[in-house]
């Protein structure tokens, strides 16, 4: 339903529509259709076909694992619906095409990217950090989406005039994704939020992304982890060699002895 | 592989000679003296080029400073003849020479710094060596010195009548230049250049001694440009800082490589075929107009820049 | 030789200084360029040329004071810095080989481009300022003389140096600090960073406009003013370290300082080659500048 029309929730900077300028705002968490639609997508990366006639679909409200090996196209994906990289075929968000919008725009459509290695601002403090993904909104709700980030992460919170550099990983992790909903996203992208962080964090970190998509904000997931991944999605494709192999309700992935084999190598 | 680069190199000896014979007889029917100097003119500083670009470009090494070494080149083979009647054809491998030493000195420690900082670097000894030029009543100071005529001969390398001995001392040096580049694109060094260019860290790690290996560009690249500032010395017969020794000399040698095409053995002789026609020309006929040489002269450089990064010389297909 | 009297100190100390000023304001505008995007701006002594040349003609014509003119030219050379970048910057930046050199080069061809425009549309003639309220007008401050025009463009480089350190606190210089840290991220926040390389243009080319204003009031402009200038920029924006503010400040005044200490000590045509050496000196001990991160 993104039938009010609105991106971004610009017109009252919030993310659904609710007024209070808090992220979600489809707390009833789903059902309100289809957000993003990828139709025979393909992408080169650094000279190589890294996607090749990728579709794909994500419902308003729920997580969406995409899930394969080192090198199947996971980043590539995320990073071609950012608008990083050149592509052909369509890429539908909210009903509108994503194609040729630079990656500024798509951030300000209301899609959301927590790319590898984070890219935080390493010599600006954790506040200016937060407070930067809010640059482009405008409004006096702006920086409302704070609270729900400190409630989220606490531990940004106690950090706020740290340099972000002075962050443990998976504080710079939590970060990043801090900053990404600062930009009110309806759709927010992970690319593997639980690498390089220690192994207590990592539970912290994808339970956070569960109460995220209660927010009402819609997930696609990339991530290493195949089981805690899929136990956390509502649905997941399987990438290989740049293209979907397999899809379907995240239970039945996680219980297909070909994938295991497929992404695990067993 | 190593056929293929065999096979490559020696073409490029059969080009380059071909070149050097098409060169050797382009004066012989030119009767006017106007396009006998810009013919000079041009060969000169495509040899200039090609020193630079051991440096600059083989190496990596973006110095802006090398009128420096050009003008040291300059005075010293002048003062040779002037004070102590040395033959210029001696005294120009003394110039090379201390030109190259004091390359080496300017190399030890600007090559600790790295990117911008080494280039302004090399801009600012340039022209404190400019400035004490300037105020130097030893080397004449502002009012600069002239190459008294002591006889048309090879000797005194003076020559009235005919410019023709000028234009194969131009030749020989700019031949002898390419020669150099060419030796070195094969030889260790030349691996080493290309490999401390393209990632400084991954080439210390296949033990390219890197500070040694720029110094030995260092000193092979201004020993040519000294060579060169000699030759010029001789072939106008006037020199005073502003004219070997400004920062706009610096430009003048590095430019033609930098267009040509950095780190290329053809693209120092493109760019000045280009160039050095271009500036000559535009300001002959247009100079008069006050300036429009200049934007002609500029906006060649920017769209060069621009249109070709790779330089004139990736015109003439895939080199490297 | 005469005993130096403590007010030949002051004389030479209080010169350095308010020539200083001027130096760090023109470097500041290099530096910011230089550390929004890592491009060194070998036309920035012809962006000074322009600006002197503007505030000449417009008081010529129109006979205002050049403090009056301040706001109108740097809002002029705002444009055209914005200008700048976006004719031939941006496509600099976009250039996938050899990327060092072609920022070089696009720069300097277009130093070279202006100055021939200039020589086309000035002439070669020196020019200075007619009209102004501060011309010929010197302050006595305690038997220390001090030209107005002077005292005038390096109080108001002081508050264009306010007003920089001012922006950096505001939220778009914390944007400009962030697409400086990383070019390419800021666009997961939505910034747009060619904009913000534009608008780091406009501010670097008015800050040299705003010491072009005040400078023709005490100095002649030619065709080819700006080389000097520049040379002097380049030197400051290295030893107080590239892209920091502060450094470009501390280091300008330390140049003003030496340059009218060696005028005094040696003689004014080697007054540069005091700078120049205490220069290399500093970089030898720290290649990065003085406050250059290493």
């Amino acid at each position: 339903m993104p039938s009010d029309g609105k991106i971004g929730g610009k017109s009252d900077g919030t993310l659904g529509g609710r007024s209070d300028g808090t992220l979600g705002g489809r707390s009833d968490g789903g059902k309100a259709g289809e957000i993003l639609r990828l139709d025979n997508v393909s992408a080169s990366y650094r000279g190589l076909k890294a996607l090749q006639g990728v579709s794909l679909a994500v419902e308003a409200g729920e997580i969406v694992a995409v899930v394969g090996a080192n090198g199947a196209g996971k980043s590539t994906l995320l990073r071609t619906i950012a608008g990083q990289v050149a592509m052909e075929g369509t890429v539908m968000f909210d009903g509108q095409s994503l194609a040729r919008v630079p990656p500024h725009q798509v951030t300000r459509r209301g899609v959301g990217l927590v790319p590898e290695g984070r890219r935080l601002f390493p010599r600006l403090s954790v506040e200016d950090n937060l407070r930067l993904g809010a640059y482009t909104r405008r409004g006096p709700d702006r920086f409302a989406p704070l609270a729900q980030v400190f409630e989220l992460f606490p531990r940004l919170g106690e950090r706020l005039s740290q340099r972000a550099e002075t962050l443990s990983g998976g504080e710079q992790q939590m970060l990043a994704i801090g900053r990404a909903l600062m930009t009110q996203p309806r759709l927010l992208m992970l690319d593997e939020p639980s690498q390089g962080i220690a192994p207590k964090l990592v539970d912290d970190i994808l339970a956070a992304v569960g109460r995220i998509r209660d927010l009402g904000v819609t997930i696609l997931l990339v991530e290493q982890r195949l089981a805690e991944s899929l136990e956390l999605a509502n649905r997941a494709y399987v990438l290989q060699t740049g293209r979907v192999v397999m899809s379907g309700p995240a239970a039945d992935i996680a219980r297909d002895d070909g994938v295991r084999r497929a992404y695990l190598g067993l | 592989m190593t056929n293929a680069i065999t096979r490559r190199r020696r073409l490029e000896l059969v080009v380059g000679a071909v070149v050097l014979a098409i060169l050797a007889v382009l004066p012989l029917p030119i009767r006017d003296v106007y396009t006998q100097n810009l013919i000079i003119l041009t060969i000169l500083y495509a040899g200039l080029a090609q020193a630079w670009n051991i440096l600059g470009g083989y190496c990596g090494q973006i110095s802006l400073g090398h009128g420096l070494y050009f003008g040291i080149g300059a005075y010293v083979s002048t003062m040779l003849f002037v004070d102590a009647g040395i033959s210029p054809l001696l005294g120009m491998f003394a110039a090379g020479a201390i030109a190259s030493l004091v390359a080496l000195l300017v190399g030890w420690p600007c090559f600790r710094l790295s990117g911008h900082y080494y280039a302004i670097a090399t801009v600012v000894v340039g022209e404190i060596g400019h400035l004490l030029f300037l105020n130097w009543d030893f080397v004449g100071a502002a009012t600069g010195l002239y190459v008294p005529f002591h006889g048309q001969s090879w000797m005194n390398l003076q020559f009235r009548t005919s410019k023709l001995p000028f234009h194969y001392l131009a030749l020989v040096f700019a031949a002898a230049t390419w020669i150099v580049a060419w030796v070195l694109e094969g030889s260790r060094w030349g691996y080493s250049w290309r490999a401390m260019r393209d990632d400084v860290i991954a080439a210390r790690s296949l033990a390219v001694r890197v500070f040694p290996s720029k110094m030995a560009a260092s000193a092979i690249s201004g020993f040519f440009t000294g060579l060169g500032g000699a030759i010029f010395a001789q072939y106008v017969g006037y020199i005073d800082p502003d004219s070997v020794m400004a920062a706009n000399i610096s430009i003048l040698i590095a430019l033609p490589a930098v267009l040509g095409g950095v780190g290329t053995l053809w693209g120092p002789l493109i760019g000045a075929a280009i160039l050095i026609p271009t500036s000559e020309l535009t300001r002959s006929y247009l100079g008069g107009a006050g300036g429009v040489d200049l934007m002609i002269y500029g906006a060649l450089i920017v769209g060069v820049a621009l249109l070709r990064p790779a330089g004139l010389v990736s015109l003439l297909g895939a080199r490297r | 030789m005469s005993a130096i009297s403590i007010d030949t100190v002051l004389q030479v100390a209080l010169s350095g200084l308010l020539m200083g000023l001027i130096y760090a304001l023109v470097a500041a505008g290099l530096s910011l360029i230089f550390g929004l995007m890592d491009v060194v701006n070998f036309a920035h002594g012809e962006l000074l040329m322009l600006a002197m040349y503007a505030t000449f003609f417009l008081n010529l014509w129109f006979g205002l004071d050049p403090l009056i003119l301040l706001p109108v030219v740097a809002a002029i050379m705002f444009a055209l810095g914005v200008a700048i970048y976006r004719g031939l910057i941006s496509r600099a930046l976009g250039v996938q080989f050899n990327r060092g050199m072609v920022q070089i080069f696009v720069t300097f061809g277009l130093a070279i481009f202006i100055r021939g425009a200039a020589q086309l549309a000035f002439g070669g003639d020196f020019r200075s300022v007619g009209t102004s309220w501060l011309a010929n007008r010197t302050a006595d401050l305690h038997g220390i003389y001090v030209p107005l025009p002077q005292l005038a463009a390096s109080a108001v480089c002081l508050v264009a140096f306010a007003g920089l350190f001012a922006l950096g606190r505001t939220e778009f210089g914390r944007a400009l600090q962030a697409t400086r840290e990383d070019r390419d991220a800021v666009a997961l926040i939505g910034i747009d960073r060619d904009r913000i390389f534009a608008i780091g243009w406009g501010l670097g080319a008015a800050a040299v406009g705003v010491a072009g204003t005040m400078l023709v009031g005490f100095y002649y402009v030619s065709p080819n003013v700006g080389a000097n200038f520049a040379l002097i920029a380049y030197v400051t924006v290295a030893l107080g370290g590239f892209g920091n503010l502060m450094g470009a400040l501390v280091a300008g005044i330390l140049i003003g300082e030496v340059e009218a200490v060696t005028a005094q000590v040696l003689e004014p045509s080697l007054k540069q080659v005091g700078m120049f050496a205490i220069y290399l000196v500093v970089l030898m001990v720290r290649p990065r500048g003085l406050f250059g991160k290493l």
